[in-house]
């Protein structure tokens, strides 16, 4: 059936009365009629606020005196941001976060999807139980991993001294500033790792047979297929997943608030808990505006020059 | 005429259900999720069946009730009729017109402000503190206090090994220091086969708990909000040299007798683990000892109260409770008056004692059984008596997230010392005031 004959068929089967009313609008109106309240939408959820906080961000206006008069502030906003040693520290404390949840990750999302694309007997249970932590919610996760670091009853620590011979009750991973930017590695690792292993599992599916079943004739061995054949073709999905990972833990906020409240100190105090105490809790609202304009920019540029890469590693 | 009869007759029975829906309105009061709560959704069917309104409730827990509720008055907002809102809020909720200024009600309904504990009407009603303009009724009164496993000190073992340790009788601690001695006495001890430890305090980072926890003992250290003569001069009375070794106290507190892993416990978690059985003592508002007494592992008998023991400098503890105000943004604002009127009288308030409610009425804690009443009624006087509060300021919230920056940096994550910890503190309120416009 061709192209014409679906446009006379849904012409057919528009009612006369609309059929009417429609006579005689162009294409390229009938499109913007289509189109138009999605781009309102837009409009008003994504680019209007946008906008309002941009202008708020020049401003000293804070959204709980609504008494006080808003005056204009120029850069001073973004000036004390990014002159701020706090503000730094929690970068510092995202950057952390952000590189160690995607190496390992990727490492372990990555071997597991190996072993996951292999023919076993169970192979569907093994992948339903294994992609279980990424159905939960980040928040109920972040309590349930607060009952596996406690040094009392929690698990974790009891594993821990299993095979270390230590007293489980000797660390506090959420306690400790040294382990509790680990502690939160830990526990979005284990939730996020399965999502990023559907993504490699997908990309290992998507490797033609023949093309192993060619190196195997050119007597390729499995390690050489492995770095010559499975990594360059699975690359681009590996980079999806970084991706969506990056994005994602940039903004991380529920699961950590509900494990470590940011503390101890603000060891685990990523940027967008301390966004929201500005905005939300000191009612900051021009300076939380910058704030947020600053990790907008950061984060879309990042991803930008990041889509450009991949969109290399694809043409390749 | 007929016409007339008839218009006449639908122009009345406009007006009786007109004025039968502003009798009976349905009038929503916000409130921390807890169990006192519980007892006031009790309480208030008594004014159901009395005023024919109908009482919905919107109760949050603590630790996201200030942002829930702070971002509902921000935002002027009608989801509450009646807001419990906490003390530290009376200043942001009278300058920034939240809540209406209740004198004339107050004078024409014959409630008398001098009826109530004179802490209760200074924390929770009153701004500017101390002058005579209010903006809430006391509603519950709270405050800081401990409570510790009394089974496990009248153990003979237990008093001979304390004896032996530190040469005295193991007793309810006359000192903060003495507190600090029976905490490090029960760390790590074998009780029933299961180690237990000293105490459980405040140390929670998100919203107030350490600041409320701290203040317990700087209080009793020197700590000073502000110079009594200059109003925000605060350099020399929030980091004089007892608010600094306060702070070091508290920290050695920490450091010496308290559970591992206890570096985020607030009310909650310090609940959880006295009734657990995991510590000796805990450090909680007083609104938690009604539950240790109900409690089948800790309660009847099990269990006893005291007040914040005295450090150097005197004895004081930490204020807690609410006032209950009618939201400006309100269009039920005399049903919500009506309200609070029926909850200001004395037999209610009696009532409220009764379900486990800290009434504020003198009427009723100054009744010759109140102190009786029940085994931590005394306690409840006790520290009463001694309260001090936290800033009510309308900057309220900027002035606790900078101490619980400073003090949790230093007490649970041991950067920098005591001494830098208030003077930063200091600094970062002088900013804040100043952009307040008070310096």
């Amino acid at each position: 059936m061709d192209e014409t004959s679906h446009l006379d068929r849904a012409a057919r089967a528009t009612p006369p009365r609309i059929a009417r009313r429609i006579q005689g609008l162009s294409d390229r109106t009938i499109a913007w009629i289509f189109v138009a309240p999605s781009i309102f939408l837009l409009l008003a959820v994504n680019i209007f606020p946008l906008i309002w906080t941009i202008r708020l961000s020049f401003t000293n206006y804070r959204v709980n005196r609504p008494n006080n008069a808003v005056e204009w502030v120029g850069l001073e906003n973004y000036q004390r941001i990014l002159s701020d040693e706090d503000v730094w520290q929690t970068m510092q404390a995202t950057a952390h976060f952000l590189i160690w949840t995607i190496v390992l990750q990727v490492l372990i999302g990555f071997a597991l999807a190996y072993l996951i694309n292999k023919k076993f007997k169970g192979n569907d249970l093994w992948t339903t139980i294994i992609v279980f932590p990424m159905m939960l919610s980040p928040a109920v996760v972040g309590n349930f991993w607060t009952f596996l670091y406690q040094p009392q009853i929690g698990l974790f620590n009891y594993v821990v001294a299993f095979f270390t011979g230590a007293d489980p009750a000797s660390f506090s991973m959420i306690g400790d500033v040294n382990l509790a930017p680990w502690a939160i590695v830990i526990a979005d690792t284990w939730m996020w790792t399965p999502f990023v292993m559907l993504i490699c599992l997908a990309g290992l599916r998507s490797i033609p047979e023949s093309i192993y079943e060619a190196a195997e004739c050119d007597r390729a061995s499995k390690w050489r297929q492995f770095w010559t054949i499975t990594v360059p073709m699975v690359l681009p999905f590996l980079m999806l997943a970084v991706l969506f990972r990056g994005i994602e833990n940039f903004k991380m906020f529920d699961m950590v608030v509900q494990l470590t409240g940011g503390g101890p100190g603000n060891t685990t105090t990523l940027t967008s808990i301390d966004l929201k105490r500005e905005a939300f809790e000191r009612w900051r609202t021009g300076y939380s505006s910058a704030y947020a304009v600053i990790l907008f920019v950061t984060v879309f540029g990042l991803a930008s020059i990041y889509v450009k890469a991949l969109n290399k590693v694809k043409e390749r | 005429m007929k016409k007339l009869l008839l218009a006449g007759t639908a122009c009345n029975a406009i007006m009786i259900l007109g004025a039968g829906a502003s009798q009976a309105e349905e009038l929503t009061l916000c409130w921390a999720a807890w169990d006192p709560a519980n007892a006031l959704v009790e309480l208030s069917t008594d004014f159901e069946e009395q005023s024919g309104h109908t009482m919905n409730f919107e109760f949050v827990p603590w630790p996201n009730f200030a942002d829930r509720m702070l971002n509902e008055l921000n935002s002027g907002g009608q989801l509450c009729d009646l807001m419990i809102g906490d003390s530290q809020w009376i200043g942001g909720g009278a300058e920034n017109g939240h809540y209406i200024k209740l004198n004339d009600f107050f004078e024409a309904e014959g409630i008398d402000m001098a009826d109530f504990i004179p802490a209760t009407v200074t924390g929770y009603a009153e701004w500017p503190k101390g002058t005579p303009n209010y903006y809430a009724l006391p509603a519950f009164g709270d405050v800081v206090g401990w409570t510790y496993r009394k089974d496990w000190f009248e153990r003979p073992e237990i008093q001979e090994a304390f004896q032996e340790e530190y040469g005295r009788e193991l007793a309810v601690p006359a000192s903060l220091d003495e507190l600090k001695d029976i905490a490090a006495f029960f760390q790590g001890r074998e009780i029933d086969g299961n180690t237990v430890y000293g105490a459980a305090i405040y140390t929670e980072r998100g919203s107030e708990g350490i600041t409320m926890g701290v203040t317990n003992v700087l209080y009793n250290y020197g700590f000073q909000y502000e110079n009594p003569d200059e109003p925000y001069d605060m350099e020399g009375f929030v980091n004089s040299e007892g608010a600094v070794e306060g702070l070091e106290f508290y920290k050695e507190l920490y450091e010496v007798g308290t559970p591992p892993g206890s570096s985020n416990w607030y009310m909650g978690e310090n609940i959880d683990a006295y009734k657990s059985g995991q510590v000796a003592l805990q450090m909680n508002f007083a609104f938690i000892w009604p539950g240790v007494e109900a409690d089948p592992n800790v309660g009847g008998g099990a269990s006893g109260y005291f007040a914040n023991p005295p450090g150097p400098a005197g004895q004081f503890a930490q204020l807690g409770g609410q006032g209950i105000s009618v939201v400006s943004y309100s269009d039920k604002q005399d049903a919500a008056l009506e309200y609070i009127k029926w909850f200001a009288q004395p037999e209610i308030q009696a009532r409220w004692w009764e379900l486990g409610g800290y009434s504020a009425l003198r009427a009723v804690v100054e009744d010759p059984g109140f102190a009786e009443s029940q085994p931590y009624a005394q306690t409840f006087l006790d520290s009463m008596a001694i309260v001090k509060d936290f800033w009510a300021e309308p900057a309220y919230a900027d002035l606790l997230l900078a101490m619980q920056d400073r003090v949790h940096n230093y007490v649970i994550a041991g950067d920098g010392t005591a001494q830098e910890a208030l003077d930063g503190l200091v600094e970062d309120w002088v900013e804040i005031f100043e952009y307040e416009g008070k310096l």
